[in-house]
């Protein structure tokens, strides 16, 4: 049973010693992997293999770590050889002794030889030698010394501690020599000579520390003496004395000085973000608040404290106008106060010229007031405007100072004037109204111009980047604005001006919050398409839109963009306008200027896109039709809600035709007034005709437009046959005149033929191709064809599958690696007990036989179960162990692919 | 008069207490003969000016009544006069029943009266109590005649009832949908059909071409509240039951029901009708009137007539026609013809727009059509789409894809290529009325090549199909057949839009120098 192991530590001694050359060579070492087939450019690592080589690399591998673990199992203590280089394996064995006993020697040498007297160790202190220092010792004069403080010398504490013998002791050989002339000297003298010596040392020290002191204190005393006298003009006293110490100068250095002197390229300020920019409009409109409500509440006082004095760009900052300024208020605070010695008529003047002053400075800030309100309008200030901005504000800065004594004696009319001018201002801060209602009471008694102001100055108060909630706020806003416009609109009569204003905030927050905007409109021109439907429902018709709604479609056209083939917004406004252009019957002229603000929405809409809208063509030719007189033998259809003839068929016939010489074009309102009806004849022929000129117009627009369109001509058949048969040239005045000779020329210049329709030519269907398809082959193997995450978990699943196969092997290695140890360790025990046995056998002579037998016996059976139980335990433990790697492989592949799982034990054999 | 001093006091009494004390008397009255006097303080009340006294009174009256009819406390026979009946020898049994039979009359008279009254409640009572009348009559008729041999039905109460409730002033649409109720009985239905007849016929040759707007449309909405049911089984429901002779009682035959109706239709037809009523007539002609009728080809005058006034009645009138042509195997000359020239811009615009698309689509869903006629609709549906709203062109584009596809030879009016290269008038004439001669196959739909330009994305994209060959499969128009504006919009409106592209343009004020609007309109 000993044999096989013998004979493999035999081999293994044999092939350590051979090298490997020798081994590479020798043909039994050697196994060659035949190749079946040989596969050209690929070179193969593994043809030429060392087999003894590898297993005793392995071998050995196991035994350091693996046959160390398996020792150290279940043993709670270590041993650790702190020997020196015990683990170092690059040093050599004899260099190990060496050192190893250098250091035995010093460690024997520091215990025991501190009082060996014979030995001729040196002392050290901090690697220096005693005897070195001693020697030196006067040299020794470092400030940290002169303390004392728990400081040592080495001779002091020689002197102290050390006892005589030690002083003499460490004397050298030249200090011996010393010693030998004052060998007079006692013990006692010595250290009373020492003492004395330091002693003295520390007196001269003290001395110099004083007269140190003495000098810095006397120069101090100068220098104050010469500061008093320097304070002012050192700046200049420094560049005069500067040519007297240095009279000639050559040009070159004072060339290179001048540059010195020359202004360098400052940095410029950088751009500021928006957020910031916001934050200082806000600030700005803040303090600018801050200061209206000062001035509202009639407080003038702090004024000169709170505001910077002012620096003009002249300014050589060497405070030559503030010494001035000084002066004069010191003047006059004399005149005034204190002494009195001006003359009363002086008083008068100087009074007079208060008033004046007063008068100029509420002038002042009125203008002031202007430039802010301009200020917020072009949003960013020009250099200029902020020049003449801050010059105002120097002037009445300058004027609040001069005058800000007698204030007091101000009548009380003029600050009642003041205050009252504040309160007309507007404020500069505004919340951000909560409600609709809210924003109706903040606009509510303002002038248009002033209503927009607020608007912006909210807006601007309330900038998003300011705060969290702002942006709900100001989305809010919109929707509140919105609603404004449109009671406006609907107010008796119309505050159009206003909503005119209003238009540039509404563009500025629809541009901020355009989904917001969006809904907003969008929820508008909902509910009025729903109301419609309703009526419509009910009546079959409906009556035209008011002037809020054409006000929303027009606002609509002007905030979103009306060209899109498809807009959330514009596009049901374009249905809107439409569906009322066909289910509105025109009962009154009010009913037709609605009509046609609604036509030129319409056109206005279509103008970049010029996509066709039959319902404005049916509209303009009906609107035509009202003003034909003989209804009678038409050459041309109406479509709904116009009617060949009825109640309201000639509502725009004219009266009379005097009317036609008279007329002049004007526009006409977009709120139509009521008091229509009550006109004069002549006024509603007039403003017939101002409603055929516009529908005219929008014909002739029509006309351009559609020009291209394959049909057009059977689209303006209606209108054509209208004003070539039924509205004659005669009947009309002048400037229609021209209107319709132009459409007519138009419609004629039209060309009438087409060509005829044909499908858009297809890509021929390009024939099958038999070329191979060509794939990217990434990997060798089956794995093509695969997406890109299959091919990656094909591959995470062979590698999975190598490393399981590769950790299953080292682990059956480890094993059986193990159970060898294991069973020579129960050989080895044996064969010791044997041995033993024998030995007492050999001592207690044949009374052993039966004894010894039964032994071996039981042995055998042992060693058999052991040896199967302990190779399962091992193979079990150090599954765990090895298999970690497999593991981790596991739990990559199971994070790659969640479905498959591979149940817990199937890796474990 | 002892009588007439005694209703004075109760008339004094009666407006403290009313509810309570004509409670007290109709029981008085039907407790003991001695209180007979008392009917005339209900009758008494029910002439009184409230409305309330007057629905009470008349739930009195029914209650009083209708038990004096199950008593048959009431004269049965020619009725006497009343002095005559007092001086007259009968017995005081008699003479009771002859005063009773009186009150009741004078009672139902004033409850037809009543009828006309402005306020629905009392109308609605006085009805119920009618019918409760004459249910009551039904069950015990106040004729004397042999009733096993006849059928009992207060005939003549019922014509009262019609008559009063086809009133030629007011409206009484409410009342007839009350009315309604009693429809649902088979007898009643039959007989009021038949006093119906007889009621339009007098009242229209009274007036002949007048129109009466009101009656007729009472009278309309009268028979179009007439159920009629469709098997004879179902004929169950009956007021008043007959004890004998069921089987050749004609309120129980189904065909005399139809007969009835179809009388009763025709009857109402024959007269001129206002416009509105035309239309009305037509839009429920064909499901809630043909199929009952015996022979629905009766209504051909009708219907042909309808169908040449033109317009939205033209258009309505298809409809019955279709049921006669389809069902019963009406020949109706030049009919594609005539539908040709019912395409007018109008259609795109009427209220029967849906219904009219849907015929006009069953119509020449044949795939027998001349390829000439179908050419000259496709044309002329294109040419009137050019004046259509978006909601009629998201029908009739599909609507003409699907003739040309069922059409393989209407191909050449979208894809002519052979004549590629020459240019040409359009040669479709649109004024001609006959579908041979318009040329609409030498014609290409240039109309819809127009509408790729329509300002709305779905009409511009449906017009777009033109550019390449049509799929194969038709369009189902029935799904956009009802779509309204609204709708088309609510689409825009609703979905969700992740990014909103703005007007880069700075806007600054509301008419902007360059716009349209600002050159004839001014802000003030």
């Amino acid at each position: 049973m000993g044999k096989p192991p013998k004979k493999k530590s035999l081999a293994d001694k044999v092939r350590k010693t051979k090298t490997a050359s020798e081994i590479k060579n020798n043909p039994f070492e050697v196994k060659i992997n035949r190749k079946k087939f040989d596969v050209l450019g690929r070179k193969s690592k593994h043809d030429v293999g060392l087999p003894g080589v590898s297993r005793s690399k392995a071998i050995n591998k196991r035994k350091e770590t693996l046959l160390k673990e398996y020792k150290q199992k279940n043993k709670a203590n270590k041993f650790v050889d702190r020997r020196f280089g015990e683990y170092d394996t690059k040093m050599a064995p004899e260099d190990k002794i060496l050192q190893r006993f250098a250091i035995e020697r010093q460690r024997v040498h520091e215990k025991k030889d501190v009082y060996n007297l014979n030995e001729e160790e040196e002392l050290t202190h901090y690697g220096q030698s005693l005897a070195e220092i001693e020697k030196f010792n006067d040299n020794v004069n470092s400030d940290d010394e002169s303390e004392e403080k728990g400081l040592l010398s080495a001779e002091l504490t020689a002197s102290h501690f050390g006892g005589g013998g030690g002083l003499l002791r460490k004397k050298t050989s030249e200090e011996q020599e010393e010693q030998g002339n004052q060998r007079a000297k006692s013990r006692q003298e010595l250290i009373e000579e020492l003492i004395q010596k330091s002693k003295l040392e520390k007196r001269e020290r003290q001395v110099q520390r004083e007269e140190a002191q003495e000098l810095t204190e006397k120069l101090d005393q100068e220098w104050k003496s010469i500061q008093a006298l320097m304070v002012k003009k050192t700046p200049k006293s420094e560049q005069t004395d500067k040519p007297e110490e240095k009279p000639k100068l050559e040009e070159y250095d004072m060339m290179v000085r001048e540059l010195g002197f020359e202004m360098k390229a400052q940095p410029s300020e950088r751009m500021k973000s928006p957020e910031e920019l916001a934050k200082e409009e806000e600030e700005k409109l803040q303090k600018l608040e801050a200061d209206r409500l000062r001035r509202m509440i009639g407080e003038d006082g702090g004024d000169g404290v709170q505001r910077p004095a002012h620096l003009s760009a002249d300014d050589l900052n060497d405070g030559f106008i503030l010494d001035k300024h000084d002066k004069k208020t010191l003047s006059y605070q004399d005149g005034k106060w204190n002494i009195g010695k001006e003359t009363e008529a002086n008083q008068k003047e100087e009074l007079e010229e208060e008033q004046g002053e007063e008068e100029e400075e509420s002038d002042g800030g009125e203008e002031e007031d202007e430039s802010d309100g301009g200020e917020e309008e072009e949003e960013e200030c020009s250099s200029e405007e902020e020049d003449g901005h801050s010059d105002l504000d120097s002037e009445q800065e300058s004027e609040e100072e001069t005058s800000s004594k007698p204030k007091q004696s101000l009548s009380r009319e003029e600050l009642k004037a003041q205050q009252e001018a504040a309160k007309a201002e507007l404020p500069y801060t505004f919340p951000a109204p909560e409600s609709y209602e809210d924003l109706r009471r903040l606009l509510r008694g303002h002038t248009p111009e002033n209503q927009r102001l607020i608007v912006a100055r909210t807006q601007k108060c309330n900038h998003p980047s300011l705060a969290a909630g702002n942006k709900l706020k100001l989305q809010k806003l919109f929707g509140f604005l919105l609603e404004y416009i449109g009671e406006l609109a609907t107010r008796s009569p119309p505050e159009l001006t206003t909503v005119d204003k209003l238009i540039p905030e509404l563009y500025t927050l629809c541009q901020m919050f355009p989904l917001a905007a969006c809904q907003a409109m969008q929820s508008i021109l909902g509910d009025a398409a729903h109301s419609m439907e309703e009526v419509l429902e009910v009546k079959g018709h409906a009556s035209f839109p008011t002037l809020d709604m054409l006000i929303y479609l027009k606002v609509t056209a002007l905030l979103f963009p009306t060209s899109d083939f498809r807009h959330p917004v514009t596009t049901p406004a374009l249905l809107l306008i439409c569906q009322a252009l066909t289910k509105c019957p025109v009962r009154s002229l009010q009913d037709l200027t609605s009509g046609l603000v609604l036509c030129c929405l319409a056109v206005e809409y279509v103008s970049l896109s010029k996509r066709f809208l039959p319902e404005l063509i049916n509209f303009l030719s009906g609107t035509l039709h009202l003003a034909v007189q003989d209804k009678t033998s038409l050459g041309y259809t109406l479509v709904p809600p116009f009617r060949l003839a009825g109640k309201y068929s000639n509502l725009l016939v004219l009266s009379s035709s005097e009317c036609c010489e008279s007329w002049s074009k004007e526009s006409l309102p977009l709120s139509v007034r009521l008091e229509l009806d009550a006109r004069s004849d002549l006024d509603k022929d007039h403003y017939r005709l101002n409603c055929l000129s516009t529908c005219l117009d929008l014909v002739k627009r029509c006309c351009l437009l559609y020009k291209d369109l394959p049909s057009f001509i059977h689209v303006f058949q209606p209108i054509r046959a209208l004003l070539s048969k039924h509205l004659l040239t005669q009947t009309l005045p002048k400037p229609l005149q021209k209107f319709h000779s132009e459409i007519l020329d138009c419609l004629k210049e039209a060309p009438l033929t087409h060509s005829r329709l044909v499908f858009e030519k297809k890509k021929p269907i390009p024939l099958k191709l038999l070329t191979p398809k060509i794939v990217e082959v990434l990997d060798y193997g089956k794995k093509r064809g695969s997406t890109r995450e299959e091919r990656e978990r094909e591959r995470l699943k062979h590698k999975y599958k190598k490393e399981f196969k590769g950790a299953l092997r080292e682990i059956r290695k480890d094993s059986r690696f193990l159970a060898r140890e294991k069973l020579s360790e129960v050989m080895n025990r044996d064969a010791e007990r044997k041995r033993k046995v024998k030995e007492k056998g050999r001592d207690k002579g044949g009374g052993a036989g039966f004894h010894k037998n039964k032994q071996s016996v039981m042995n055998k059976s042992q060693l058999l179960d052991l040896q199967k139980e302990k190779k399962r335990k091992t193979t079990h433990n150090n599954t765990t162990g090895a298999s970690y790697h497999c593991v981790n492989l596991m739990r990559k592949y199971t994070q790659q692919s969640p479905g498959t799982q591979i149940p817990p034990g199937s890796y474990r054999d | 008069m002892a009588l007439t001093e005694k209703r004075n006091v109760s008339s004094k009494l009666n407006p403290k207490r009313p509810k309570i004390d004509i409670e007290s008397i109709v029981e008085g009255i039907l407790g003991s003969r001695k209180r007979a006097n008392d009917v005339f303080d209900i009758l008494e009340s029910l002439r009184s000016a409230k409305e309330k006294d007057v629905i009470s009174a008349a739930s009195a009256c029914s209650k009083l009544f209708s038990t004096l009819l199950e008593r048959k406390d009431l004269f049965i026979g020619k009725l006497p006069d009343e002095d005559e009946a007092l001086n007259g020898d009968y017995s005081a049994e008699e003479k009771y029943h002859i005063f009773m039979r009186h009150r009741y009359n004078s009672c139902v008279e004033m409850l037809l009266e009543y009828l006309h009254h402005e306020v629905h409640e009392v109308k609605e009572s006085v009805l119920s109590c009618l019918m409760k009348f004459a249910a009551a009559e039904g069950q015990h008729p106040l004729e004397d005649m042999d009733w096993s041999e006849h059928y009992s039905f207060p005939r003549q109460l019922i014509q009262l009832v019609v008559d009063n409730i086809l009133s030629k002033t007011t409206d009484n649409s409410l009342l007839i949908s009350k009315f309604q109720e009693y429809l649902e009985m088979e007898d009643v239905r039959y007989y009021v059909m038949s006093s119906i007849r007889v009621n339009v016929s007098a009242v229209m040759e009274k007036n002949k071409e007048v129109l009466l707007h009101v009656y007729q449309n009472n009278v309309f909405t009268l028979m179009s509240s007439i159920n009629m049911p469709s098997q004879e089984s179902e004929l169950t429901n009956f007021m008043v039951k007959q004890e004998a002779k069921l089987e050749d009682w004609k309120a129980t035959k189904l065909s005399d029901h139809k007969r009835g109706f179809e009388k009763m239709w025709l009857g109402f037809l024959k007269y001129k009708l206002p416009v509105s009523m035309y239309k009305k007539v037509l839009v429920i002609l064909h499901d809630a009137v043909l199929p009952h009728m015996i022979k629905p080809t009766l209504m051909i005058d009708f219907l042909t007539a309808a169908y040449d006034v033109g317009g939205a009645i033209s258009l309505l009138a298809l409809n019955g026609l279709f049921v006669l042509i389809h069902q019963h195997n009406l020949d109706y000359p030049d009919f594609y013809r005539k539908l040709y020239n019912l395409l007018e811009p109008s259609v795109f615009h009427a209220k029967y727009r849906a219904r009219f698309f849907h015929l006009v689509n069953l119509f020449l869903s044949s795939s027998h059509l001349p390829v000439y006629l179908v050419a000259a609709f496709a044309k002329r549906l294109a040419r009137l789409a050019l004046t259509a709203p978006p909601t009629a062109l998201l029908i009739v584009l599909p609507f003409i894809y699907n003739l040309i596809r069922r059409h393989p030879s209407c191909r050449v009016l979208i894809h002519k290529p052979t004549a590629e290269d020459e240019a040409l008038e359009d040669p479709y004439v649109m004024d001609e009325e006959d579908p041979v001669h318009c040329c609409a196959l030498e014609s290409s739909l240039w109309e819809i090549k127009t509408l790729q330009k329509h300002y709305h994305p779905d009409v511009a994209k449906a017009a777009m199909l033109i550019n390449t060959p049509l799929p194969v499969q038709e369009d189902d128009i029935s799904e956009v057949l009802e779509i309204t504006t609204h709708e088309l919009m609510e689409r825009d409106l609703k979905s969700e839009t992740k990014s909103v592209p703005l007007e880069f343009e700075t806007a600054t004020e509301l008419l902007r120098g360059g716009d349209v609007i600002k050159q004839h309109f001014s802000l003030v």
